[in-house]
């Protein structure tokens, strides 16, 4: 299929890694943890404040708000991870702007994983997750939107797992934004997906 | 800032009025203009304001960060969208709902909105907006074209206009109203949207419309003009009209309204609230903005003046066809329910878990036979986005999209016929929609607080989230009395959460102690939230955030086990009297070093060690306490004093009292200061003008020195009568005044601690 997909489509890519079913975590404790993030730059960008939606069933969960991108533990369909929500646009071509944001997600993943309050009981499975796209004009959630953008998964995917198998699969309805599941059979350990895309 | 904002206007041009399209063009214009210099600061921030886009906390680009003040380096560096006001800053973004009307289509945009643009939630307002945070003003325009194609407008939503005009959620369904006053809202909101007569306020000017008079749905006596439906018989036709209020107000000094008129025909409904918006124009305050609103402008004339010159005003307006055509269809007016109406079956054991105690608090019978208005119970007034679209789809499923958002921070469901009430709340549980507890104690009213608010001093939605929390693991053994008790929290005094009005209501303040920062909510006893708002309570105390737990739990103990039969919670407070109230909260306002109880320090649901301010907390030099710590204490108690004379109905001492406590406040803060005076009050008022006032060392970042006005008019008026009200006001300008000199010892002792 011939694809008209852009770089600029893909402006606003949302990575959700999910946490292995082991996890066991109280979100209380991500408010004090990403507070800790801004005091200590943890990430290389500008975050700004913490949001603390826990009270909200199947909500965004506890958000690290930044300029780039939000960051948050997300528990949207009441499935637990680690969003990157990139809000303001960047440099590159398509699987630059995807490589990107499973980096930024990855990394975020690593340091929670790190975290003494998390320690053995957040795991993240980087071959569970979800990448949505955040802009309903330029990638409605249709059909055509996922076969224009298949070619781009695939080759960017075929890379990030390498020789394991793996399945994607285009998620909910048309009102909602586009959002493509990917599942391999085993889980995959967010360290060694980093060191995949360390290279590049 | 979204890669296809610059497609969204040909997207939406072909839905958009032409009205709307060219608002928001030119507002799109402005935004290029400021951005290349050729607007002011203010005159943009207005601009802004006027649609709806408003500042959030930090965006004069500096945070504390819970150990020192940072600054948060935007991309568009030195450019700003106001005063002091980083553009790249996330911003709120208000949205107006008239009377809360919603229908299914505008739920899903809403919802993409909030995903796109914003962090995926919907705020409702005490005021039935709706909020969107964290949103790029450069993705202003495109978000309003995306809600003007579904008919919504986001112009004069905040600034110096008129406010999103309110309305019953029941309205036309309720059992008690005299008649349906949608109508009469609708066509008084857009009659004033963009109307020349509100573009020169000094201030916001707020309407509501109710249908009766006992019920609290509308606040009709907390806004500057409050309808509430009259009917009025004439040789056996019954005429339509208003009972209308003005001059009523919540903020940091509440005002309750005057009664206008007792029946103003329908038709003298518009041109009467244009009169009354050309008076305020012309009279109202505009150099003192915590003194512009409209209360002020009715105080300071006495109502008979005030209708006077409204009079005056409405005989010389030219006649405006838009007056009265609404009412041509007026009874013709109805919504039309989806299902025809039938009762429910009662199933025993048949209906779905919890549905029995979510029918006992979330659904109201109709005056419809067989129709039933399902409220769904939004935590804190937030929802999701898909959430949203569940609530859309069910307003398409089971009633003909009649939705209504509440003041109370819910949405309403109209028009469900009873029969399908199981299967409603069946959906709204897929949807994790379906709490229990609406217009309960756990249905908790909340400003956004210091979340996302510039003002905020405290974590009221915090501490909302967790009385919510706690309350609602104990709802099932929580005694009949307290049920339904209502709270409402505010972070500041500015009563966003309109904590005046609340059987509980708390206000966010700040005590220091040794150098240190505690937040600290005062508790406000003696509001009443039915009637229309019919009476505001006042402070008794300032207890630490994070024990409002313990002295909530002991307030209501004490009613539950004291409490006479059938004796309501205001009548009990009334009866054992406020200092009892205070004295069994009073080990709870001692303040235990931070060394042996860190967590008294931090805010709820914040880790940061507490602060109000962007500056840094320093070392502790000791375990010393200030004899202003003393002092200050001992004016909130002749403050709290000055209450119980109010309440014991001692005017004259009650006010005489509230100067008092100004006047030791202020010679606390000159003796700390080792500034010199003498006991009389000219002495310490003449002197703390020329070293606090003069020198703004007294200024808050905020409200600047309007509390030390307050100060100064208790003593120009020191010695004149005091009414009922006078002295109510004065009581609160003292609390206030007081609570100004805490602020000001804590700034100027942090500063000190950090040059040292």
């Amino acid at each position: 299929v011939e694809t008209r997909i852009t770089s600029e489509d893909m402006d606003h890519v949302n990575v959700k890694i999910y946490v292995q079913e082991s996890t066991s975590i109280d979100l209380r404790d991500a408010i004090q943890v990403f507070h800790r993030w801004i005091q200590d730059a943890v990430l290389n960008e500008l975050v700004i404040d913490v949001a603390d939606y826990r009270h909200v069933p199947a909500g965004p969960g506890v958000i690290l708000i930044g300029d780039e991108a939000n960051y948050s533990l997300d528990c949207a369909f009441n499935r637990l991870g680690l969003l990157y929500n990139r809000k303001r646009p960047s440099e590159g071509t398509v699987m630059d702007k995807l490589l990107k944001a499973f980096g930024s997600a990855l990394l975020a993943c690593s340091h929670l994983e790190d975290e003494a309050v998390f320690r053995g009981k957040l795991k993240f499975d980087a071959g569970r997750c979800e990448v949505i796209l955040n802009d309903r004009l330029l990638a409605p959630n249709t059909e055509k939107t996922w076969l224009e953008l298949k070619p781009h998964f695939e080759t960017f995917f075929d890379g990030l797992f390498g020789s394991a198998r793996y399945s994607m699969n285009r998620l909910g309805e048309r009102r909602e934004r586009i959002r493509i599941e990917l599942n391999t059979p085993r889980p995959i350990d967010v360290r060694s997906m980093l060191e995949v895309l360390e290279p590049a | 800032m979204k890669a296809s904002n610059s497609l969204w206007r040909e997207n939406t041009l072909d839905k958009i009025t032409p009205d709307l399209a060219k608002e928001i063009d030119a507002f799109e214009s402005e935004i290029a203009l400021k951005k290349q210099g050729r607007i002011d600061d203010k005159v943009f921030a207005e601009t802004r304001l006027r649609r709806g886009c408003y500042g959030q906390r930090y965006d004069n680009g500096r945070r504390h960060d819970g150990g020192t003040t940072r600054e948060l380096k935007y991309p568009a560096g030195e450019l700003t969208k106001g005063p002091n006001t980083m553009w790249d800053a996330p911003g709120m973004q208000r949205i107006k709902i008239p009377f809360g009307g919603l229908n299914a289509t505008q739920l899903e945009v809403l919802a993409e909105l909030a995903e796109e643009y914003s962090d995926g939630i919907a705020h409702i307002t005490t005021r039935q907006d709706v909020q969107l945070h964290f949103v790029h003003l450069d993705d202003a325009p495109s978000l309003m074209r995306r809600l003007a194609a579904v008919a919504i407008t986001t112009r004069e939503a905040c600034g110096n206009s008129v406010r999103n005009v309110t309305g019953c959620p029941i309205a036309g369904v309720c059992r008690d109203e005299l008649f349906d006053v949608t109508p009469y809202a609708k066509a008084c909101a857009y009659f004033l949207l963009g109307h020349p007569e509100c573009q020169n306020f000094g201030r916001k000017f707020k309407i509501s419309f109710s249908g009766c008079h006992d019920k609290a749905c509308a606040l009709a006596r907390i806004h500057d003009i409050g309808a509430i439906a009259a009917v009025r018989e004439k040789a056996g036709v019954s005429k339509r009209g208003f009972e209308i209020y003005v001059g009523g107000g919540l903020g940091p000094v509440p005002y309750q309204a005057k009664l206008f008129a007792e029946f103003l025909p329908e038709e003298e409904l518009l041109p009467t609230a244009q009169a009354i918006a050309r008076v305020f124009a012309r009279l109202g305050e505009r150099k003192n903005r915590n003194r512009a609103r409209m209360k002020f402008v009715v105080d300071k004339l006495g109502i008979e003046e005030f209708k006077r010159v409204v009079a005056e005003e409405r005989s010389i307006l030219p006649y405006d066809e838009r007056w009265t055509a609404y009412l041509k269809d007026i009874l013709q007016h109805e919504e039309i329910p989806l299902k025809p109406g039938a009762p429910l079956v009662q199933i025993e054991g048949g209906h779905p878990e919890g549905f029995a105690q979510w029918r006992d608090t979330n659904v109201y019978e109709q005056k419809q036979s067989g129709y039933a208005t399902v409220t769904v119970a939004l935590p804190l007034g937030d929802i999701n986005a898909n959430q949203l679209r569940s609530v859309a789809d069910l307003a398409r499923k089971y009633i003909h999209e009649t939705v209504r958002s509440t003041v109370e921070q819910n949405l309403v469901l109209r028009w469900v016929s009873e029969s399908d009430l199981p299967s409603v709340y069946d959906d709204l549980r897929t949807a994790g929609l379906h709490a229990a507890g609406a217009g309960t104690i756990v249905d908790i009213s909340a400003c956004p607080g210091t979340d996302t608010c510039k003002l905020g001093i405290s974590s009221s939605r915090g501490l909302a989230g967790e009385l919510r929390r706690r309350l609602g693991e104990r709802n099932g053994s929580l005694d009949q009395a307290i049920k339904n008790l209502r709270i409402k929290i505010s972070g500041c005094f500015n009563s966003c959460g309109q904590h005046h009005i609340a059987d509980l209501g708390f206000y966010g303040v700040s005590r220091n102690k040794n150098k240190y920062n505690v937040p600290h909510f005062q508790v406000v006893l003696g509001g009443q939230w039915t009637e229309n708002a019919g009476a505001y309570g006042l402070a008794i105390g300032a207890v630490p955030s994070k024990r409002i737990t313990e002295a909530l739990d002991r307030i209501v103990s004490k009613y539950v086990t004291e409490r006479a039969a059938d004796e309501s919670f205001q009548s009990f407070v009334k009866r054992i009297g406020k200092a009892e109230c205070k004295r069994i909260l009073e080990d709870l306002m001692e303040i235990p070093s931070h060394e042996a109880n860190p967590s008294l320090y931090t805010d709820w649901a914040d880790a940061r060690e507490f602060t109000i301010g962007d500056l840094g907390i320093g070392e502790c030099a000791g375990e010393v306490v200030s004899n202003i710590e003393f002092q200050l204490k001992d004016c909130e108690r002749e403050a709290f004093e000055a209450q119980l004379e109010l309440d014991r109905g001692h005017y004259e001492r009650a006010g005489k009292a509230a100067y008092q406590s100004m006047l030791h406040a202020a010679a606390a803060l000159l003796d700390w200061k080792f500034f010199a005076h003498s006991p009389e009050p000219d002495s310490i008022v003449s002197h703390f003008r020329t070293n606090f006032f003069d020198t703004q060392l007294f200024f808050d970042p905020f409200v600047g020195g309007n509390f030390a006005q307050y100060f100064f008019r208790a003593h120009e008026n020191a010695g004149a009568p005091s009414t009922s009200e006078s002295a109510h006001q004065l009581v609160e300008e003292a609390q206030l005044f007081i609570e100004g000199c805490h602020a000001c010892y804590g700034r100027l002792s942090a500063e000190r601690a950090k040059v040292a």
